[in-house]
């Protein structure tokens, strides 16, 4: 479903993607691993195209990407939807109209089938209630679920997560833990962002890990939990890191 | 983030006594991008207002909020520009015993120069500035990038619309500003100066000649796109949370109103050559 292959990105000086190389089949659910800085947010730009990458081939549904003007990603991302870090609900408009923006921006579709589809996709998360309610007045959890009907609603084959449980509290990571499951078992193709392992854990069907901009690990989460790599068992038990934190500190490498 | 000209500057300056002419080459650079990434967002907007989809709706709203909203400042503008011209006019003609040609000075001045520009000035803050902050905030809360995401083109549904409801708006407001200032100077010229209602509204509307209307209409259509384009490249260009917001609010109403006066120099220029 999608494949990336020797991507290379440079932003302002630094390399942030080098040579990063992985596929997610259709209905996978992946999860990029990786401390904070690590470029794990930049792949899911780049898998959208909202960024361009300096080397590489990007593959979604078997189209190449990667040279694609902005009107034809447009026609892309269709297929596509994001929850981002921040939720990144449109402030002026009420839950309704986030979720079901992208179905009225097509037009496609009448008012009522838009609508029934909004009431579901929010009851799919549990926030039928708040329908009427303006982005402002929800807690960070409640935006964060509300992304994810906003990406469900869409009716999009790829969900892209970014840190859906960060900054969240147990309850909430739960919650939302679950709703990637849910969907999950719904055949979606999901690609994950995070740095918290036991949401990973919960999630995955595969984990890609990343340091620095480079994969250091692809493979099934007990794959992760067994490696001896020094690098990963930093990042998966850091107490047991006596030296070395720097290496999950750095940021991306100056380019030459 | 350094720019390609600051990278070369640092590569090739390398702490020669040169380092001041790099300094300058950087600055330029910069300066040239700035116009290029300007030029280029122009362009996408120009094309975005006659290619579909159509945001008709957000337009509207556009329209209301920049048109209907800001007629308010205008009107408190034109009044009080109004008054003191006709305060000012008055104390300059009569020496000459010609103060009830007051109004001939009033209309010209406020038809041909100083309606469309303190109008334009006046919105620039309230608009333009406006313009910017919101897109700004929506730039750094991923909100332009969620709506590329979804499928959007971020610049034709916030900037073709803007600038639209500015281009469309901005001459109606100055049309405004220009009768209530009329009016501002007629209510001193009837009340302080005790001229005839008559003389002065035949003085003034014989003074205004057809080409000052068109240039009275042309120079706020400019400046509405200026007041937009500005706002809105501003917005785009905002990087680093709140602080950005603020810098970008500021750097609009700044490049706004210096644009804003300048390029009334060079239209009134121009008109002034023509036959």
């Amino acid at each position: 479903m999608i494949a990336l292959s020797g991507v290379w990105l440079t932003l302002g000086e630094r390399h942030v993607l080098k040579d990063v190389s992985f596929d997610v089949q259709a209905g996978q659910t992946k999860v990029i691993l990786g401390a904070s800085g690590s470029g794990k947010t930049t792949i899911l730009r780049v898998i959208l195209g909202l960024y361009r990458p300096d080397r590489g081939s990007i593959l979604v549904d078997g189209q190449e990407i990667s040279g694609l003007d902005e009107r034809n990603l447009t026609r892309v991302r269709q297929n596509m939807a994001m929850v981002f870090q921040s939720a990144a609900l449109f402030d002026s408009l009420t839950v309704r109209e986030n979720v079901g923006y992208r179905l009225w921006e097509q037009g496609r579709l009448s008012d009522d089938v838009i609508e029934q589809t909004v009431q579901e996709s929010l009851q799919f998360v549990g926030l039928a209630d708040t329908i009427d309610k303006m982005p402002a007045e929800l807690s960070g959890g409640m935006r964060k679920r509300v992304g994810i009907a906003r990406a469900l609603a869409s009716g999009a084959k790829v969900l892209l997560y970014d840190e859906p449980t960060g900054g969240l509290d147990p309850i909430n990571v739960c919650m939302i833990s679950r709703l990637i499951t849910k969907l999950r078992t719904k055949g979606i193709t999901q690609v994950v962002v995070t740095h918290d392992l036991d949401a990973a854990y919960r999630v995955a069907d595969r984990i890609v890990m990343i340091q620095r901009g480079r994969v250091i690990f692809d493979g099934p989460p007990d794959g992760l939990r067994q490696s001896d790599d020094p690098a990963i068992r930093g990042f998966i038990d850091p107490g047991t890191l006596t030296n070395g934190w720097e290496a999950f500190a750095k940021p991306p490498e100056p380019v030459d | 983030m350094a720019t390609p000209g600051e990278q070369l500057s640092r590569s090739e300056a390398g702490g020669s006594g040169l380092a001041w002419w790099f300094h300058l080459r950087t600055t330029l650079f910069g300066y040239l991008l700035v116009v290029q990434e300007f030029t280029a967002l122009c362009g996408q907007a120009i094309v975005g207002l006659v290619t579909p989809p159509w945001y008709v709706r957000e337009t509207i709203y556009q329209i209301d909020r920049i048109g209907v909203g800001s007629v308010f400042i205008v009107v408190l503008t034109g009044m009080f520009t109004g008054m003191v011209l006709a305060l000012q006019g008055a104390v300059q003609l009569e020496p000459y015993g010609a103060t009830i040609y007051v109004s001939r000075l009033i209309s010209t001045s406020v038809v041909r120069e100083l309606g469309p520009v303190l109008a334009a000035l006046m919105i620039a803050g309230r608009v333009g500035s406006g313009i910017a902050s919101e897109i700004a905030s929506m730039k750094v809360t991923e909100q332009i990038d969620a709506l590329r995401a979804e499928g959007t083109d971020p610049v034709q549904k916030l900037v073709s619309t803007r600038l639209l409801a500015c281009i469309l708006m901005i001459p109606v407001l100055t049309i405004i500003t220009n009768g209530i200032a009329i009016f501002g100077g007629w209510l001193i010229a009837r009340l302080y100066l005790g001229i005839d209602s008559y003389f002065y509204w035949t003085w003034a509307f014989e003074a205004i000649q057809q080409r000052d209307i068109v240039v009275g209409l042309v120079k706020p259509a400019v400046f509405g796109f200026i007041i937009g384009m500005v706002g809105c490249y501003a917005g785009f260009q905002t990087k680093g949370g709140t602080v950005g917001v603020g810098l970008s609010t500021t750097q609009s109403m700044v490049s706004s109103s210096i644009l804003i006066l300048a390029t009334d120099f060079f239209l009134t220029k121009l008109f002034m050559a023509m036959p």
